[in-house]
């Protein structure tokens, strides 16, 4: 038995390099599929010209309560009875508030201020102020309704004896509403983040699905088992030239978004970019785990599908994600897609940092080691 | 190249077994192959030798039996044995939508050579393959298709080379080329392990090895062989051989028949049995004895392995 050879410094990437600049070279001769990557997109975009309309509830609210009269309680309480909003916590302070909603924990915020109660009483008209994230209209639109309802009836019970005459419309006191991130209500600025998404999930879901099935059916997988080359090699390979594909498919969207549809990106571009195409590879290692899996390219197409279509249907991109029931916002949680889509509407509607959306960054980093993890487990060495 | 362990032999397998969905392809396969030498890997369609090969190289997991590749083990280095293999499949499996320089290239820098482009025209010189370099394999001709696999699967300079019927659909001058190439490569110290199904080629390897029905029934030279298979032999000239033919064909004592240009060749295991045979129907033919040639002997070792079920007519 011989001493095993010693292996180059650097043979890793290097083999790596192989795959990679082969891939590319194919990719390039299949004008056709480079066509239709940079095609879809496109069309896909223009195609969605309209959002479905819904009207979730339940939605997690904060209270930023600096009054406590019998007033401000009831003004809750009302608002509670609408069945609209959850009160998940109280904020102390007006950053802990903002956190809260860029981080995506409350979807209104609701501030009652000091002696809200004195000056109601007193007929000063107090203000209440609410804030709502209004990236996605259609999933506001109902509660900023009913805050509307609640506050016409909320003190009929306090507003009693000398008190009564206060009970008329107008309400003794203000409502200001403040629709933050999208005040006109456009739902291009909800679609096109969730567009982007869901246009690079089935791209990149796809081409890399079919990679290693393609090689197993074309008889190329025979030679390329008998070379000295690891699965994981084999998959960078496969995986980085499409990593490109989606970083242009990523700029053509959000280049025709910006000038058809005017959507800002008021976070960093950087941020943007970087979490795009931690989404990509997070997608890209989904197809290449199926194509493991798979037996032939019509099975890798199925698996395809079979992932995108949760990944449409339960990650909010086209029904709100707090209008689902709860098992379904379970499976949502681990879909990529859902993480992606708050990333994007955070970072270009609202303008969240890192801080904001660590959970959703975190969750994305983890599924995509997982699944690279997977494909390597899964990749056959062998022909058995 | 790589330094090679030292001792002589290159495949050394014991017991080796396949069975693919309860059907036995290989069965308790040994074999012991020398350094440096071409052995020839025979048997009929179907006999098993493309998943000896595909044993031997790592691609599939014997279902019993171990043993050595180049003093590697073949259940766990498959690494090293990939390394210090090349393999030539039976199917044309290099990229299609490659050109012939990028497809040399890839194998190139997968095996770490330090310089791939120029490994990769080095080759297409060797292969005179120049006025093609940057056409399409999948363009290629069938022949010059196998071609260009030999030269990507010697590329890196393996110690051992499996082809899987590598002149399937060569013609007869690029088929010579081929041969004087593998000699070279074994005179080089290069052990080769060739599938064919030509009698030419099986005459041109140093070593034979005769599989069926996925027993290995016979292991040695050509004349080892042919003086194995015990046969003799008779060449018969005459007027209506087609009918010599068919009589024969029924005779319990004769292995074989079959017609050879303008003659007829008959062969058996008992010389006194041949003898009569042939006394019984001299009347109007020519019985001339001559020797078996390796091609008997294949048939002879096929029918046995069928348990004399049905003879070659
Ligand atoms: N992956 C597989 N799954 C199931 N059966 C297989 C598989 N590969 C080969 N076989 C069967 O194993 C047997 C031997 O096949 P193999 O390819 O080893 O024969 P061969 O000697 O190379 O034949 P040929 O001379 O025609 O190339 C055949 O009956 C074949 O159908
Ligand atoms: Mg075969």
């Amino acid at each position: 038995m011989s001493a095993p050879a010693p292996r180059k410094r650097g043979g890793a990437f290097r083999r790596f390099a192989a795959v990679f600049t082969k891939e590319l070279i194919q990719l390039s001769r299949d004008r056709l599929t480079f066509a239709t990557m940079l095609f879809i997109p496109l069309v896909q975009l223009l195609l969605f010209g309209y959002a479905i309309n819904t009207d979730p509830k339940n939605l997690p609210a904060q209270i930023i309560m600096q009054d406590d009269s019998a007033f401000a309680r009831s003004f809750v309480s009302a608002l509670a009875a609408t069945g609209y909003f959850n009160f998940s916590g109280t904020a102390r302070s007006e950053e802990e508030a903002d956190h809260a909603i860029l981080a995506n924990k409350a979807q209104f915020l609701i501030q009652i201020p000091a002696n809200f109660g004195r000056d109601l009483v007193r007929g000063q008209k107090p203000a209440i102020l609410v804030v709502a994230d209004a990236t996605d209209p259609t999933a506001t639109g109902g509660a900023v309704a009913a805050i509307n309802g609640a506050a016409a009836s909320a003190f009929s019970r306090e507003l009693v004896g000398p008190l009564a005459r206060l009970q008329q419309s107008p309400p003794p006191f203000d409502l200001r509403i403040q629709k933050r991130f999208n005040p006109a209500g456009r739902t291009q600025l909800n679609i096109v983040p969730g567009l982007v998404g869901t246009i690079l999930t089935l791209t990149m879901l796809i081409f890399t699905a079919l990679s290693v099935t393609r090689e197993i059916e074309r008889g190329t997988m025979e030679t390329l088992l008998a070379m000295p080359v690891r699965p994981v090699e084999i998959m960078l390979g496969k995986i980085a030239p499409y990593a490109l594909v989606g970083a242009l498919q990523m700029t053509i969207i959000m280049l025709a978004a910006i000038i058809l549809f005017d959507v800002p990106i008021i976070g960093s571009v950087l941020l943007f970019v970087a979490l795009t195409m931690l989404f990509i590879i997070a997608n890209l290692s989904v197809g290449y785990t199926f194509s493991t899996v798979a037996r032939n390219q019509l099975q890798a197409m199925q698996m395809s599908f079979f992932f995108f279509l949760p990944s449409m249907l339960l990650s909010g991109f086209l029904f709100p994600f707090r209008g689902m029931p709860v098992w379904a916002q379970r499976i949502g949680e681990i879909l990529p897609l859902t993480h992606y889509m708050r990333i994007a509407r955070g970072v270009m509607l609202k303008g969240a940092g890192v801080n904001d959306l660590s959970f959703d960054i975190l969750a994305l980093g983890a599924f995509t080691l997982a699944a690279m993890g997977l494909a390597v487990a899964r990749f056959r060495q062998t022909l058995d | 190249m790589n330094e090679p362990p030292r001792d002589d032999i290159a495949i050394d397998v014991e017991g080796l077994t396949k069975i693919f969905d309860g059907k036995t392809v290989v069965r308790n396969l040994t074999l012991r192959l020398a350094r440096a030498r071409i052995h020839g890997f025979l048997g009929p369609n179907g006999s098993g030798k493309t998943t000896t090969i595909r044993m031997l190289c790592g691609l599939l997991t014997p279902d019993a039996g171990r043993g050595s590749c180049l003093g590697y083990d073949i259940l766990t280095q498959r690494e090293q044995i990939r390394r210090h293999v090349g393999y030539m499949t039976q199917r044309f499996s290099l990229y299609e939508d490659l050109t012939i320089t990028e497809n040399l290239e890839f194998v190139a820098r997968i095996y770490g050579m330090p310089d791939p482009q120029g490994a990769a025209r080095g080759a297409i010189v060797r292969l005179g393959l120049q006025a093609r370099a940057h056409q399409l394999a999948g363009q290629l001709s069938g022949g010059w298709k196998q071609r260009l696999a030999l030269g990507a699967c010697v590329l890196p300079e393996p110690l051992l080379l499996l082809l899987d019927e590598p002149t399937a659909g060569v013609d007869p001058k690029a088929r010579r080329d081929f041969w004087d190439e593998i000699h070279d490569f074994a005179a080089q110290g290069m052990t080769v392990l060739v599938s064919t199904h030509y009698m030419d080629e099986a005459e041109r390897c140093h070593d034979i090895a005769y599989i069926a029905y996925g027993d290995l029934l016979a292991q040695g030279t050509a004349e080892e062989i042919i003086d194995a298979s015990g046969l003799h032999t008779f060449t018969v000239t005459g007027a209506d051989l087609h009918a010599l033919q068919r009589k024969l064909g029924e005779d319990k004592r004769v292995e074989m028949v079959a017609p050879f240009g303008a003659a007829l060749h008959v062969a058996a295991r008992e010389k006194s049995a041949l003898d009569a045979v042939a006394d019984e129907n001299r009347a109007g033919y020519r019985w001339t004895p001559d020797a078996p040639t390796l091609e008997d002997a294949f048939i002879a070792l096929m029918n046995g392995a069928h348990n004399g079920e049905g003879k070659a007519a």
